[in-house]
């Protein structure tokens, strides 16, 4: 990014010189409101915790263990839940700063062990479920907006309302029992048929470890795995996409450049392609950072059916037990995805769309 | 011989001229429904009428559900995973009870709940929205901080904890996705405000002594009540679904509660009986449709930056 803005600057006029600067001051804003949020997030994570009810003893302990009090004290003692809120509050926080996320109640493992897990499965669902989407989103989203009023919008109208409608863990459900019950193409679910021993972890991927390491049964094996889960997040994903590329691109229709472009003689391919494309990418990016975070909700259900033992199924079992670091860990890492992703849909404008500045 | 008749029918330009001179503010969200400059009215496009009746016919059946239930929702009967046939054209599940009966039942919490859901949040989060949008400054930036904080939350993940914190229970989904879903209508609310607040009128107003609550309830208000409807009607299919998620997850209503989530749930334990989740997953899917077919040809209407280029 600051190589192209550098570049940028320099074919132009001295006077638009302090743009990195610029650069610079708005990144440092945007990092300390993303510390903010995050520090937002711990304090409404803790206090959600403590105003319930339940606590971890209860929901961790079995029957017989909670009606012995010593059993119950010593548990408090040893997750400091006997301590007042604030020294709780403050010792995590203390913790937190030196990169320690705390151990979680239930794997009995560091939080951080965790996510570095946990996160890895759930990215080798979510990106490339994110890519297919953008792709086709934005190339039906465009379809629709060009053939605007025919059949096939309509067709793709209605499509993406369904896309919305449905339930992703029905889905998720329908087509396992097609796929795997019906047909006998797909496996059940999991990350990797039994016979194949995990690959030597580099990335944490199946796919990419395996293919790494050569191993490419196993990585062909891991690749059949995923098709199923990616294909259900895809179907919700591409169903927002869609719905914003088409009124973006309808938008950008109507403008006077491109009746100029085709008054011109320009073919179609050439509007379509580079006029209309480009202006609307923009408002695609927007809304992508948004459909990045509803991917991450959607693999909460998903991993849940397929078994997939990523991030969604530990958030799940974190909420459940009332587990506070690891329900932290997955809120914090959550929150810094989805500001991180927003400041890249930030910095995207500017490369796409020139005149927008950043502020 | 023709006289001059003495009423001379209107010109074009006497309409073009009427029409420039109906004052703007007339136009309120509710003759938009109505409204003729935008291709036909609402009950004219056949996929609106196709929504508004599966969702009349859904309400019917919640209302009379002890009518068309053939059987006790919750009674269990010794014929477990029954196929559909002519007795139980759904089928039957695990405890062998009916799985038509139970949908029929459990219209009876989606549809509801999902009203009660949408109509918290939009008092909540309008009322913020108002409040913060009218006030601005401080006020303003400290309830869009907070907006932030929850939106940096995967909804589902957010709703999951606090359900499971509070314990499961139908109150206690309600509630948290309530808390989950109240920062899109302040949003939504402080922007149309916002529009608003630089109006003339609105100063005018102010130099004649009109006080804030009056100014609010007056000129703010019924300017944010077509956003907040189209919203609230969009969200009201997000509100099955979120609910319908919860319970699938175990966190919503209580077993034996026909709700059809957690009927979906019991489908998952054993995929050979498809029946047992592809009915209720398809009485999610007919409800959130309708509802978000009717949201959208509602802010077609009401929204005119969405009506534009729509209807040609």
């Amino acid at each position: 990014m600051t190589a192209t803005t550098t570049a940028a600057a320099g074919t132009r006029p001295a006077a638009r010189r302090p743009r990195v600067p610029n650069l610079v001051r708005f990144l440092g804003k945007r990092v300390a409101i993303t510390i903010g949020l995050l520090w937002g997030v711990t304090v409404v994570t803790f206090a959600l915790v403590h105003v319930v009810p339940g606590d971890a003893a209860t929901a961790n302990l079995s029957e017989q263990a909670l009606n012995d009090p010593a059993v119950v004290a010593a548990y408090r003692a040893k997750w400091g839940l006997d301590q007042p809120i604030w020294q709780q509050y403050l010792h995590y926080l203390g913790n937190l700063l030196h990169g320690d996320l705390g151990t979680s109640q239930q794997t009995g493992r560091p939080v951080l062990t965790d996510l570095v897990q946990y996160v890895p499965a759930t990215l080798e669902l979510a990106v490339p479920s994110m890519i297919l989407a953008l792709v086709v989103g934005t190339a039906v989203g465009m379809l629709a907006a060009v053939r605007h009023g025919r059949a096939s919008d309509q067709v793709v109208r209605v499509g993406s309302l369904l896309g919305l409608s449905t339930p992703p863990f029905w889905l998720s459900l329908v087509v396992l029992y097609l796929f795997f019950y019906l047909l006998g193409v797909s496996p059940s679910g999991g990350r990797l048929s039994p016979q194949f021993a995990p690959p030597p972890s580099v990335t944490g991927m199946y796919t990419v470890d395996a293919a790494l390491a050569g191993q490419w049964a196993a990585a062909w094996d891991a690749v059949q795995h995923l098709v199923l889960p990616v294909l259900v997040l895809t179907c919700l994903t591409v169903a927002t996409l869609i719905r914003f590329v088409r009124s973006a691109m309808l938008e950008v229709l109507q403008q006077d450049y491109i009746r100029a472009a085709y008054a011109k003689g320009l073919p179609t391919r050439t509007v379509l392609g580079r006029h209309l494309l480009r202006a609307g990418l923009v408002p695609v990016i927007t809304v992508s950072g948004l459909a990045f975070a509803s991917l991450l909700s959607g693999t909460v259900l998903v991993e849940n059916i397929f078994g997939w033992p990523g991030l969604g199924q530990y958030a799940f079992r974190s909420a459940t037990g009332l587990d506070l670091p690891s329900i932290l860990g997955v809120s914090l890492f959550v929150a810094l995805v989805y500001t991180g992703v927003n400041l890249l849909v930030d910095l995207l404008y500017g490369l796409i769309d020139p005149r927008i500045r950043l502020s | 011989m023709s006289e001059p008749t003495m009423t001379e029918p209107p010109t074009a330009v006497d309409l073009a001229d009427r029409r420039v001179r109906k004052p703007l503010a007339r136009r309120s969200w509710l003759r938009r429904l109505r409204g003729t400059s935008a291709g036909h009215p609402l009950w004219r496009q056949p996929l609106t009428v196709v929504s508004v009746t599966i969702l009349v016919a859904w309400l019917l059946i919640a209302a009379l559900a002890p009518l068309i239930a053939p059987y006790d929702p919750l009674a269990q009967h010794a014929a477990t995973y029954l196929p559909p046939s002519g007795a139980h054209p759904f089928g039957t599940d695990e405890l062998g009870r009916d799985i038509l009966s139970r949908l029929v039942y459990g219209a009876r919490l989606s549809i509801p709940l999902a009203l009660v859901i949408v109509a918290l949040a939009l008092a909540v989060g309008g009322v913020l929205g108002l409040v913060a949008g009218y006030l601005g400054r401080f006020v303003d930036e400290a309830l869009m901080r907070l907006t932030d904080l929850v939106f940096a939350f995967p909804q589902i993940i957010l709703a999951m904890a606090v359900s499971a914190a509070f314990g499961p229970s139908t109150r206690n989904a309600v509630l948290a996705l309530v808390i989950v879903s109240w920062p899109v209508y302040a949003r939504v609310i402080r922007s149309a405000v916002l529009t608003v607040r630089g109006e003339d009128y609105l100063h005018a107003a102010r130099l004649l002594g009109v006080g804030p609550i009056r100014a609010l309830r007056r000129d703010v208000v019924p300017n944010s009540v077509g956003p907040a409807v189209v919203l609230a009607t969009l969200e009201l299919g997000n509100a099955v679904l979120m609910l319908a998620a919860l319970s699938f997850l175990g966190l919503g209503p209580r077993p034996p509660a026909p709700e059809w989530g957690a009927m979906i749930a019991l489908g998952s334990h054993d995929l050979s009986k498809w029946w047992v989740s592809v009915f209720p997953g398809l009485a999610i899917l007919t409800v959130v449709l309708a509802f978000n077919i009717l949201g959208d040809a509602l802010r077609d209407r009401i929204d005119p930056r969405y009506a534009k280029g729509r209807e040609t």
